[in-house]
């Protein structure tokens, strides 16, 4: 029997970028697809089911399609895509829930891949230049972002201690940029100036949103459980990020943020707090422990840069590609209607 | 065979319960478009250079530093630099640095406080030209991972803080994590003791009141304000000369990398190293004629 995939998240840039990739796996025999929202992408056999994060739900689902791999990708971590009740309810509720399903007795989930963020680390004075995964916080977490995903990465935690049989890989993402990712950061680095703090230059670190998706596929043939940091080789000054892009920065003043950043906001463009914390005390993790796993990168921070602006200057001239729409009868004409001639061996 | 079924077969030889040594080539480097020489630490040669030039008519004319030993300091692994820290603005880091730089040709990242990070455009000045901050796991990757030269001021900003009437007293050696480091990293830690960073910008008293409003660790009112103005005084060093006298190099006979070192033992090598830098001021000073001319 082929495997059986959960990805929650589907209406999501990450589900559906998984569920693509899964798909072009033979063995991988059925994805179920979890989200509120219908998916962005075009897919060909995933099954969407149109779910919140309710905990009947939930384990009906797990129960009845008998995954035995769940890749958790619904988890938000840009703040200023919603409210922070529904990134809690989202993160925080959706992910209790999700592995309380996966817990139940005759549970048959065997693999479990989730994608959290360097966020977890945070962002301070007292930071080290690298972040081991077992390094901790250097202070408390203060924004809503970070504390849900701590509270998330607390019940995988209790989850791969109560289920010793299950792999549970938990990677932890850097800033992603890359052509179709879309974050405040790429958002900041759009503008014909990118905004900086006024005498502050911290060093970031970036991972191709290609390298996230192959990160997630590399765990799921491989089964490396534990705890690993996905990031780009190298450390790049905030300066050299706009340079890379061709741009210079405007620095912005460090008292009246608020009276600074509302041009910004007006054009769709908000610096949450934990990018500015980001823009002044920089991150940088240690991505020696995935490697050595045998993970192999494409990119380094300054070519996931690079990659990133190229589209960006590609899109400028070509536009954007046509925007997918799904269209639940069409989807469930060709995949459940007899009229459609199956490939049994796809 | 399918290939789907062939595809489940290669992947299962990975699957194995004892890890086999992977047989994949050594990868292409990636391409790596980088527009700045910053390394990981903030630090870039080509700032540093533009320091080099600036500092070297201060370094030779103004301090005219002199070196005792310097042969001492090893040319190639990781070694930790401790040294005895003074005045309101430390004119010793930038000393010792410069001074190995192109002694020596070698890279000098200094350890200093968390508060540097607060601090817009002197902070980033500072990490552009070899600031580190001071984290036990920076100082372990420099030293054992990169074999960098490392100095640290075990004092911190209690031997930078203290009056002119205290000169010379070295403080205590903080909770003695830098032995602990070194003991990790398994490196060497060379003593340095430095004359003339204490005449150099002499502090009279404190405004404690305005420091805790500033979030600085202290506000210093300083001879040198006295002397120059309360401007240029504020940055103008008086022209004391520098002598730098390095001492042996100690060794621990200890593994590395442990995950704690006995305290007794971290404690007896961080006052055995106090007080060896302490014993060699004493020494300078007892050979010292003027403050001016050494």
């Amino acid at each position: 029997m082929g495997r059986r995939v959960l990805v929650t998240g589907l209406g999501t840039f990450w589900g559906g970028r998984v569920a693509q990739a899964l798909e072009r796996e033979p063995e991988v025999e059925v994805i179920v697809g979890l989200d509120r929202e219908e998916p962005s992408v075009e897919l060909e056999r995933t099954e969407y089911v149109r779910s919140d994060e309710n905990y009947s739900i939930l384990s009906r689902i797990v129960k009845a399609t008998k995954v035995d791999t769940i890749v958790h990708t619904f988890l938000v971590v840009d703040s200023t895509s919603m409210s922070s009740r529904t990134m809690h309810e989202i993160n925080v509720i959706g992910t209790m829930n999700l592995f309380a399903a996966a817990s139940a007795p005759g549970s048959t989930v065997r693999n479990v891949v989730v994608k959290s963020s360097t966020l977890v680390y945070g962002s301070s004075k007292e930071d080290p230049t690298w972040f081991s995964e077992e390094a901790p916080r250097s202070s408390p977490a203060h924004t809503p972002v970070e504390r849900s995903l701590l509270a998330v990465e607390g019940y995988v935690r209790d989850f791969a201690e109560d289920n010793p049989h299950v792999n549970v890989t938990l990677l932890r993402y850097s800033n992603v940029l890359g052509p179709d990712i879309v974050t405040s950061a790429s958002k900041a680095l759009e503008l014909p100036l990118v905004p900086s703090l006024f005498g502050f230059d911290p060093r970031l670190q970036f991972v191709h949103e290609d390298d996230v998706i192959r990160s997630m596929m590399f765990v799921l043939d491989n089964e490396v459980p534990g705890i690993y940091n996905v990031a780009g080789d190298g450390l790049l000054p905030w300066s050299e990020v706009a340079k890379i892009c061709g741009k210079r920065t405007a620095p912005l003043p460090p008292i009246g943020m608020g009276i600074a950043t509302a041009p910004l906001r007006r054009i769709g463009v908000e610096l949450p707090p934990e990018l500015l914390a980001l823009l002044k005390y920089g991150r940088g993790v240690d991505n020696r422990r995935f490697k050595r796993a045998g993970f192999q990168y494409q990119y380094t921070s300054a070519g996931t840069v690079k990659a990133f602006v190229e589209a960006l200057r590609l899109r400028r001239t070509v536009g954007d590609k046509p925007a997918y729409h799904y269209e639940r009868d069409v989807e469930q004409f060709f995949r459940h209607s007899p009229a459609v001639v199956r490939d049994v061996d796809a | 065979m399918p290939p789907s079924e062939r595809k489940t077969q290669v992947k299962t030889t990975t699957r194995a319960l004892v890890p086999v040594p992977r047989t994949t080539p050594e990868p292409e480097p990636l391409a790596d478009p980088r527009e700045s020489d910053v390394d990981e630490w903030g630090r870039s040669e080509h700032m540093r250079e533009i320091a080099r030039r600036l500092f070297d008519p201060m370094y030779r004319r103004w301090f005219r530093a002199e070196w005792e030993g310097l042969e001492k300091i090893p040319t190639d692994g990781g070694a930790l630099l401790v040294s005895n820290h003074a005045a309101a603005i430390p004119s010793d880091a930038p000393v010792i640095m410069h001074g190995i730089e192109t002694e020596l040709g070698r890279p000098v990242y200094g350890l200093a406080e968390y508060i540097f990070r607060d601090m817009p455009v002197v902070g980033t000045m500072w990490s552009r030209v070899g600031g580190v901050t001071a984290q036990p796991d920076n100082a372990y990757r420099l030293l054992r991972e990169q074999k960098q030269l490392v100095l640290v001021f075990p004092e911190g900003t209690k031997g930078t803080s203290k009056s002119y009437n205290e000169r010379y007293h070295l403080r205590r050696f903080g909770r003695g994590g830098f032995v602990e480091i070194a003991m990790r990293a398994g490196v060497p830690i060379v003593p340095i003791a430095v004359m003339g960073a204490e005449e150099s910008m002499p502090i009279l008293f404190k405004l404690p009141g305005l420091a805790k409003a500033l979030g600085m660790p202290y506000v210093p009112i300083t001879a040198n304000m006295v002397a120059f103005g309360p401007l240029l005084g504020s940055v103008l060093y008086f022209p004391a000369k520098f002598k730098l006298k390095v001492l042996d190099p100690i060794s621990f006979d200890v593994a590395p990398n442990q995950p704690r070192y006995s305290r007794s033992k971290v404690m007896d090598e961080s006052e055995a190293i106090r007080e060896k830098i302490q014993e060699a001021l004493y020494e300078m000073l007892r050979e010292r004629r003027s403050v001016w001319f050494g």
